[in-house]
C-alpha cells in the first residue's frame, strides 16, 4: 500500500507555509516530512502527515488548494551510495523520478526516502524484488 | 492651420441646416438599401421621410457593435462590392471582427476629414510625416497617410515596429510630424535613449496621437520626452476611422467633424440625449458615408461635448478627450479585448467556468496585461512542471486568439476579489 502525500499550492508571498503549517497544527495534524519547491510566482509544499484525511479537511476548509498523491517511501541504506542503489533499481525498470525528499526517522536508524514515480505499484513490486525496505503508511505516519 | 475653412468655421445655423439635409438622405439611403435597418424601421414603424429637424434624430433606434457583428462581414453594406474600393477592419479577434467598407467617395471623405486632422495637428505640405500607425486591415495608418498625403506632406509609411529603424529613420530623412498610438510614442523615446539618440536634436515638432485613451499626465511627458506638441486625435473604424475629431493648437477638446458625423451624448443608463456640456456616451451618426453608414451609433465612449466657439477659429464642436468607456472592453497596445474572451480561453482548457482576473498596467510605456487564474483542484498538480505547462498553455492560447501576449499567474483560491458574489473581472491600473 502506498504512502499518501499532500500537496499544497502556495502563492509565493510572506506567510502563506505559515498558514498551511497553522492551519494544520490547529487540526493537531503532525508534520512528518515536508519539502518545498518554488517558482517564481508559486510554490507547492509536498508533505507527509500522520494523518492525511484530517490534513485535507483542514486545509481545504482553510481554503488552500490541496491534491493527493500516492509516492513510495523506503528506508535508505546509511552508507555512501545508498540513494544511489535505491535509484539504478528504478533506472534498470525504465520508471523515472518526477521528485524525491529525504527526512531522518526518529528513531536514527537511516534516512527515508519519500518518492514519486510514473508507476508506483510497479516501482514497490521491483524494489521489494531487490530487498529494498518500504515504508508502510503507518509506519511513515508514525514515526 | 485650418485645412477647410468654409466647412470648420461654419456659423451653426448653417451647419445645422447642412446636417439635416445631409441627415434626411442618409436615413432613406440605409432604409432603402440595408436590409437591417430596413426590417427594423419597419418594426418600430419609423418612416424616414418624417425626418423634419435634428431633434428627431431621438426617435430613431441605435446601431451597436453587436448588429454589426451579425452583419459579418458585408451585411452592412449599403451599396455591391463593385462599388466598394476599400475594406477595414476593427481591431477584434477572429469572428469578432467588424468589418467597414468604403466606396470612392467614401476614400475621398476619409482622406478630407484626415486632412484636417493633420492640419489640425500643425501639419502642412513642407512637413515630413512619419507615419507609425499600423498598415493594414487597421484603419490608423491608411487613415493618416490618405490625409497627409492630400495636404501635400512628405508621407514616410513606417508602419508599426522595428522601434530601432523608425528612431533612424526619423534622425535620417528629418520626419518633422510623428503619428503613433501615445503609448509607442514614449516607448520610441525610451528605445532612442538607449540607442544613444537625443529626441532634442531630431526635427520632430508635432505628434498625432490616438488609438487608445490617454492621459493629460501622458500628454506632459510626452511633451517633455519627445520634445514635440502632442495633439489627441480620435477616431473609429466603425464610422470611419480615425478623423472623427481632433486638437487643435488651443488643446481644449477635439473638434468633431460634425458636417460628416453627427454627435450626441446619451446617458447610457437611460439612453435619453443629454444636455451640451454633460458627461456620457458619445453617439454618432454617419452623415455622408455611402458604404457603411451608421445611424445612432453607440462607440460606447465617455465625453462631453462643447459648443463654445474655440479661440482656433473653427465652430465645430468640441468634445472632451476620451475619460472612458461604457463597456467593459479594454484596449490593449491598440488592440480590443473584452474579459469574456479571455474567460472562453480559459473555459477551453480548464474545461470549467475559471476564477481568473485581468490585471492592465503600463510598464516602461507599454500595457502589459496579466491574467491571473485561481488553482482550482481541477487543475492543481502537485509537480511544478504540470503547473508551468497550463501557464504556458493559457499564455499560448490568448496569444494566438487574441493576438496580444500576456503573463499569466496562477493564484490560490479566493485571491480575486469577489464584491457581491461577482468577482471583479479587471483592474486597470494605466493613469489614464
Amino acid at each position: 500500500m502506498s504512502i499518501k502525500q499532500i500537496s499544497v499550492f502556495l502563492e509565493n508571498k510572506e506567510g502563506r507555509l505559515w498558514e498551511a503549517c497553522d492551519t494544520l497544527g490547529r487540526a493537531g495534524v503532525n508534520i512528518r516530512a515536508l519539502s518545498v519547491a518554488d517558482t517564481e510566482d508559486f510554490g507547492i509544499a509536498r508533505m507527509i502527515v500522520n494523518n492525511p484525511e484530517r490534513a485535507v479537511e483542514a486545509l481545504k476548509n482553510g481554503g488552500f488548494t490541496v491534491g493527493e498523491t500516492d509516492v513510495v517511501a523506503v528506508e535508505v541504506p546509511d552508507k555512501p551510495g545508498g540513494l544511489a542503489g535505491i535509484l539504478e533499481i528504478l533506472k534498470d525498470a525504465g520508471l523515472n523520478v518526477e521528485y524525491l525528499y529525504c527526512f531522518v526517522g526518529t528513531e536514527g536508524k537511516g534516512a527515508v526516502d519519500v518518492m514519486k514515480v510514473e508507476e508506483v505499484e510497479k516501482a514497490e513490486e521491483v524494489l521489494k524484488e531487490k530487498g529494498i525496505k518500504l515504508l508502510q503508511p503507518e509506519e511513515v505516519y508514525n514515526i | 492651420m485650418i485645412w477647410n475653412k468654409e466647412y470648420e468655421c461654419l456659423p451653426r445655423k448653417k451647419l445645422e441646416e447642412l446636417q439635416l439635409e445631409r441627415l434626411k438622405k442618409i436615413v432613406n439611403w440605409v432604409f432603402e438599401r440595408i436590409p437591417f435597418y430596413r426590417s427594423l424601421y419597419e418594426k418600430e414603424g419609423i418612416n424616414p421621410n418624417k425626418i423634419s429637424s435634428l431633434s428627431d434624430l431621438k426617435h430613431l433606434p441605435f446601431t451597436e457593435k453587436d448588429d454589426l457583428r451579425k452583419a459579418f462581414p458585408f451585411g452592412m453594406f449599403a451599396v455591391p462590392l463593385s462599388e466598394v474600393v476599400r475594406v477595414h477592419a476593427s481591431s477584434g479577434t477572429t469572428g469578432q471582427q467588424t468589418v467597414v467598407g468604403y466606396t470612392r467617395n467614401d476614400i475621398e471623405t476619409w482622406s478630407e476629414v484626415m486632412a484636417r486632422t493633420m492640419a489640425s495637428c500643425g501639419t502642412t505640405s513642407e512637413d515630413i510625416v512619419h507615419n507609425a500607425y499600423g498598415y493594414g486591415l487597421f484603419t490608423g495608418g491608411l487613415g493618416v497617410h490618405y490625409g497627409a498625403e492630400k495636404i501635400g506632406a512628405t508621407v514616410i509609411p513606417m508602419s508599426g515596429g522595428n522601434t530601432k529603424r523608425q528612431v533612424l529613420v526619423m534622425r535620417d530623412f528629418g520626419s518633422t510630424v510623428l503619428t503613433c498610438t501615445p503609448s509607442y510614442a514614449l516607448y520610441m523615446s525610451e528605445v532612442a535613449e538607449e540607442m544613444g539618440i537625443d529626441f532634442k536634436a531630431l526635427k520632430l515638432k508635432s505628434g498625432a496621437f490616438g488609438a487608445e485613451p490617454w492621459s493629460e499626465s501622458m500628454r506632459v511627458e510626452i511633451e517633455k520626452k519627445l520634445n514635440l506638441e502632442p495633439f489627441d486625435i480620435y477616431g473609429l473604424s466603425e464610422i470611419i476611422g480615425p478623423g472623427v475629431s481632433a486638437e487643435c493648437e488651443a488643446h481644449e477638446g477635439l473638434h468633431l467633424y460634425e458636417d460628416h458625423f453627427l454627435p450626441e451624448i446619451i446617458d447610457p443608463e437611460t439612453l435619453e440625449p443629454l444636455p451640451p456640456g454633460e458627461k456620457g456616451e458619445l453617439v454618432i451618426t454617419t452623415l455622408t458615408k455611402e458604404a457603411t453608414p451608421v445611424i445612432r451609433y453607440r462607440t460606447r465612449d465617455i465625453t462631453s461635448l462643447n459648443y463654445e466657439p474655440c479661440s482656433c477659429g473653427r465652430t465645430l464642436v468640441r468634445m472632451e478627450r476620451v475619460t472612458g468607456r461604457t463597456d467593459d472592453m479594454l484596449i490593449i497596445r491598440g488592440v480590443n479585448v473584452f474579459p469574456s474572451q479571455v474567460e472562453q480561453i480559459l473555459m477551453e482548457i480548464e474545461g470549467t467556468e475559471p476564477h481568473y482576473q485581468i490585471v492592465v498596467d503600463r510598464k516602461d510605456s507599454l500595457d502589459v496585461m496579466e491574467v491571473w487564474v485561481e488553482v482550482s483542484d481541477k487543475i492543481f498538480s502537485d509537480e511544478i512542471k504540470k503547473l508551468e505547462v497550463i501557464e504556458k498553455r493559457i499564455k499560448e492560447e490568448i496569444q494566438s486568439q487574441l493576438g496580444i501576449s500576456v503573463e499569466v499567474k496562477l493564484v490560490e483560491p479566493k485571491t480575486i476579489e469577489r464584491s457581491m458574489g461577482k468577482a471583479k473581472r479587471v483592474i486597470d491600473k494605466r493613469k489614464i
